[in-house]
Parts: C-alpha cells; structure tokens; sequence
C-alpha cells in the first residue's frame, strides 16, 4: 500500500533530530502566542518568517505549522482560566469552559480541551493523508480556467465566513487584490501602484503587510483603553484527570466536533473559527440538558476544541494539493515556500514527496508534543499569564522590526509596516475584518495571471470558464456559496424589522 | 446615541473605501488597458478599482440610512504615537548607527506607548531586548546585519 510507505517517509523526515527539535519550537511558540493575549498566530508567523529562510525547506515549513496548531491549544488555556481567548477560534471554549474554573474544575476542563484537540488533531492529520494525495491527481488535470473559478471560489467563501458586514468584507477583498496587483506587471513589464518608487517595483512587502495589519493594528486595539487587570484562577486547577463520567460525557462531542471540524477546515476563510462555533450549537441542540449550556457543560469543550483543532489541520489539504491557501496563516505558509523555491500546488507530492509527508507526519508527533507540554507543563503557561501587557508589546514591535528588515535588507518595508499598521487599525475601528484584505493580497497576482491565460487559450472568449466542467462546477458551487449566504441574511433582516415593528 | 440616523463606521468605511477605488482607478487609467482577448496591464486593475468604489458607494448608502449600533470606542491616540514611529525609526538608522543602537532606539520608543510604563522599566526592558536580540539573530542566527554602523565609526 502506497499511503503507508508514504507515511513511513513522513516520519523518517519528520523524526529526524533537527526537524523534531524545529517542530518542538514551532509548538512551544504556538503554546506561548496561544496563551498570551494580543498577539495571533497570523502575525507570529509573519514576524518568523524571515528568520526561518535560513533554515531547509520542510524544517522551516514544520516550524510554522506547529506555531498554527500549537496557538490552537493554547488559546484554550487562557479562554478556560481567564476567560480570555488568545486566539479567536477558542472563543467558543471560554463560554462553558471558564464556567467549569469557576466551579473548581479547571484542571478537568483543561484535559478535556487537551484530549479532544489531540484526538481531533490526530484523525484529522490521517485525513489529509488520506485525501491529499487523490486531490493532487485531480489538482494535475487543473488549466488557468479551472484555477481562476477555484479562487473565485476560494474569495466567495472567505467573504461570506468573514464576520461583520458582507459589503465590508467583499470591499477588503477587492481591496486586497488591487494592493497585491502593484509591482511589475508580468506580462508587459510595465510598473502598477508603484508610486515612482523603486522599492516598490517588486510590489508590496508581503510579511510587512501581514505585520502592519495583523499585529501592529491589534497591539493598538489593546493599547486602547485602561487595560483591566487579569484574574487568573490557577490557583487551584483542582484533579488533571477526568472522571470515567466526564469522559464518558466528552466522547460524542469530540467525534462530532472532529468531523465538523474536519470538513469546515478545508472551505477557505477562518474555517475553524466557524467549526467551534458550529459545533457548540450542534451539541447544545443535540445535549438532553440544554440548560448545563453556559454553566460549564464538559460538551460545550470537547466538541468546539476538537473542531477548532480538526479544522486547523485539514486547512492544510487545499495548500498541499492546491496552492490555495484556505485562511490568512495557509497564506503565509505559500509564502514561506515561494521563498523557498518550491511552487506550491499539486507538484509538491510528486516533485519533494518527503517535504509533503514530512509536514503531514510532523503534524501528528507536533500533537502529540502538544499534549505533553499543555497537561503536565501547564502551571508554567498559568504564571505567563501574568506577564503584564506592556511589557509584551514593545518586545512584539522589536521582533517585528526585526522581521520586516531582514526579509530584503530594505528600510522602505519598515516604514509600510507602519503605514499598514494604520491602515489595519483604521479598518478595526471601522469593523472592517482584515482576513479577507490578507486572502485577497496573495491571491490577487494569481487571479489575474490565470485570468489572462485563460482568456487567451480561450481565444477571448469568456465561455471557456464555463464549457470545462470542472471550472463550470466550481463556479456554480460559488453560486451556491452565495444563495446560502444570502438566505439567513434575509431571515435576519426580517427578523430585525419585526423586532423594530413590535 | 438615538438621535444620530446615520451609522459613522459605515460611512467613515465607505468613504474611504471609495477614495482608495477612485486612487486605484485613477493610476491604472495610465495603463494599457487592452483587450479580453489579450489583457493589457490596466485590465484588471481598472475593474477592481471600479467594483471597489461602487461597494464604497453601497456601504456609505447603507450607513447613512442605519444606526449606528455599537459606539466607536476610545482611540490608542498615544499607542498610536510612540508605536508607529518605532519601525520607522528602526529603518531609519539601522544602516546608519547599526543594528544594535537602532534596535534600542525602536524599543524604547515602542515602550512609551504604554502609559503604564515607568522610564527605568522602559530602559530596562529596551536593554533586554537588544541584548537577546543580538546573541539569538546577529550570532546565533548570522542574519547579515552590522552591528554597529558608519555614523558611529568617528
């Protein structure tokens, strides 16, 4: 059988004393970032991207993905002691989980949370490999057609998974596409966007972009106000280990998170946000005492914290098969490979099958990593949380600069750090979501340059996009994509106007 | 906040969204525009600069007719005034004074964006963190940077 010589490959890549030590790293930083508030995944990994250039391709790529699942779990510590989630997708696990620290069973919360991501973690990871490699066969049959529907696609449903206004969302798309067109047109050499400036005839800074808007924006969202002191309850975690009844409660939750979780990880646009939300009005509809919902349900953890995890791992089926990335993080992960010299899409399985399943393997032994560090080990993440804010953000400003600098040696990328920096936090203050911006940026050079090959192997005809059949498929999934959208909108504003008319 | 009819997010939002549509669309008017069948380099440029000041057009419509639903909030006007010029700082002088004094300069002027930071914690945070930086990316790392630069060669 291919897949387990496949898999034997991974984790003979994967295993080896460099990579392991990088993938430790990875989900050591993704634990850190995950419990301290204020600072994403998003912008971690695009401050750590330049630093990771000098290492091999798949050490630098494991590294980056154990930031990403690792910040998952440790988002769920900080939502469960404080209150607080430090990473949006385990909003969700504050709801029930901080209920159950208040009740004194903090220390079974966080189990929960640990197992059902390392569960959810697990099967997810055997689910890429197990549908990553007949995706890529049919990813080869792929021509510019197929590719352009495919991030239409791709654009529809970050737009419609974005929270906050359609209208807004849609307008950062656009946004973001036009931003990333600037630079030397490809096919005429001729400059866009650039301003007259030299520096900008390669377009703009990618990490300085993610940076600005990511993590320079946030930073001043929390600098905002009088920044009320945290209370932790670490206290006493009470028991680490579930009862037989607790565990017996978790276990329908986290298969059901697991697979929801699964399937919503691979749509573009904040999958795992919407599988930890999806899942906690799953089990809260399914759960014979809706009532224990908000007052520490063990099912209203398991099964958000599986799918959040789930989620996480299979976004990156679409990047490994695709070169699409589903989410701002899969973004910076093309990123780092296009830096690296490896064009992502359904090549890499064939061309650096090592690469490909080392990633995949690495993923499980990161988990498995994770579930180490966050049970045993997590009395040092308790006492992190009380490292006070302000003197985490000037060392984030620090690193960043850092960063920025190092990706070309170009002092004009610090100075669009700042001015995206405004710009983000502009579009915060004005609710506009700044995923799709991101999503928008790194796709928008692709758009267009398979835009233009298509129509010009469809000799200007626009027909081409809908006589192939899998291009015409996907545009009338992104059809679909869109009724649905607009169905519960509809309901919503009705609802809205008989509230205002009662 | 009844009294107000208009919803200013939206309409600050819409706004600004057209003006950068009409920047957009103005710059890529200097471009060949081509045709469908062989796209010059304004094609694309032009139609998504056009759609995103329409949907500038349509968010500022609906925020003149909403309420507004949730207040603006306070504004990091002192974050804002330390933390953007660090990274501007840090380009500024890398070359000249160096990695080392420029890192230090940016992080101290990062800190007093706080208002909760005290000098000596500023200081002394500016020197922990040069110093880290310095072992971890300028030796241990070899990213290429001088570490001290021409201007303090006197």
């Amino acid at each position: 059988m291919d897949l387990l010589s496949n898999l034997a490959l991974g984790f003979a890549t994967a295993a080896s004393p460099a990579n392991l030590l990088f993938c430790l790293i990875g989900v050591i930083l993704g634990t850190l970032i995950g419990v301290l508030p204020g600072i994403g995944a998003t912008a971690t990994i695009a401050m750590l991207l330049p630093i990771t250039f000098q290492l091999e391709p798949v050490s630098s790529l494991i590294m980056l993905a154990g930031i990403y699942y690792g910040a998952q779990y440790g988002g769920s510590t900080t939502a469960i002691l404080i209150n607080m989630p430090g990473e949006s997708s385990s909003a969700v696990t504050a709801i029930d989980g901080y209920q159950m620290a208040r009740r004194g069973k903090a220390g079974t919360a966080l189990a929960v949370a640990a197992l059902g991501s390392f569960f959810a973690g697990s099967v997810a990871t055997l689910l890429v490999a197990l549908f990553a490699p007949p995706l890529t066969t049919v990813a080869l049959k792929f021509g510019a057609a197929e590719y352009f529907s495919l991030m239409v696609l791709g654009l529809v449903c970050a737009v419609a998974l974005a929270h906050g206004s359609f209208l807004k969302a849609l307008a950062m798309v656009v946004l973001g596409l036009l931003l990333g067109l600037a630079g030397t047109d490809i096919y005429t050499g001729a400059p866009r966007f650039t301003l007259g400036l030299p520096e900008l005839a390669d377009g703009f800074n990618f990490v300085a972009l993610a940076v600005g808007v990511f993590g320079i924006a946030e930073i001043l969202r929390n600098l905002e106000g009088s920044q009320g002191s945290r209370e932790v309850l670490g206290q006493r975690l009470g028991g680490l280990f579930p009862s037989r009844a607790d565990l017996r409660a978790m276990v329908a939750p986290m298969l059901r998170g697991t697979m929801l979780g699964s399937i919503l990880g691979v749509l573009p646009g904040g999958g795992a946000i919407l599988a930890s939300f999806g899942s906690y009005t799953i089990e809260k509809r399914l759960s014979a005492t809706p009532e224990e919902f908000g007052r520490g349900a063990i099912a209203g953890v398991a099964g958000p914290e599986s799918a959040n995890n789930a989620g996480a791992q299979t976004s990156f089926i679409p990047l490994l098969t695709l070169g699409i990335p589903a989410n701002p993080v899969m973004a910076l992960m093309v990123g780092a490979m296009i830096i690296q010299g490896i064009v992502p899409g359904p090549n890499v399985a064939t061309e650096q099958p090592d690469l490909f399943w080392g990633i995949i393997a690495s993923m499980w032994i990161g988990n498995l990593m994770l579930i180490v560090l966050n049970l045993p080990l997590i009395g040092i993440w308790v006492k992190l949380l009380k490292v006070p804010y302000h003197i985490l953000f000037p060392i984030i400003i620090a690193f960043s600069s850092i960063g920025v600098y190092s990706v070309k040696g170009n002092a004009f990328d610090l100075f669009a750090v700042a001015a995206f920096g405004l710009l983000g936090y502009v579009f915060l203050k004005l609710r506009c979501e700044p995923a799709p911006l991101l999503l928008g940026f790194v796709l928008g050079p692709l758009l267009e340059e398979n835009l233009r090959r298509a129509m010009i192997l469809g000799r200007g005809d626009p027909s081409v996009f809908l006589t192939r059949p899998i291009s015409a498929a996907l545009l009338a999934l992104t059809l679909g994509v869109i009724a649905v959208m607009l169905m519960p909108r509809i309901r919503r504003k009705r609802e809205e106007v008989f509230v205002a008319e009662d | 906040m009844r009294d107000r009819t208009f919803d200013p997010t939206d309409v600050a939002a819409g706004v600004i969204f057209i003006l950068l549509g009409l920047a957009f669309g103005f710059s890529a008017l200097g471009l060949e525009i081509g045709t469908s069948l062989r796209m010059g380099p304004g094609y694309a440029p032009l139609v998504l600069a056009g759609v995103l000041t329409l949907l500038g057009v349509l968010i500022l419509a609906s925020g003149l007719r909403s309420h507004p639903d949730e207040a603006i909030g306070p504004l990091a006007w002192r974050g804002a005034a330390f933390l953007l010029p660090a990274p501007i700082l840090f380009g500024l002088t890398v070359r000249g004074l160096g990695f080392v004094p420029a890192l230090f300069l940016a992080t101290l002027l990062a800190a007093f964006a706080s208002p909760r930071m005290k000098p000596w914690q500023a200081l002394a945070l500016a020197v922990t963190v040069t110093a880290f930086s310095t072992i971890v990316f300028s030796y241990a790392l070899g990213l290429p940077f001088r570490r001290f630069g021409p201007w303090l060669a006197q």
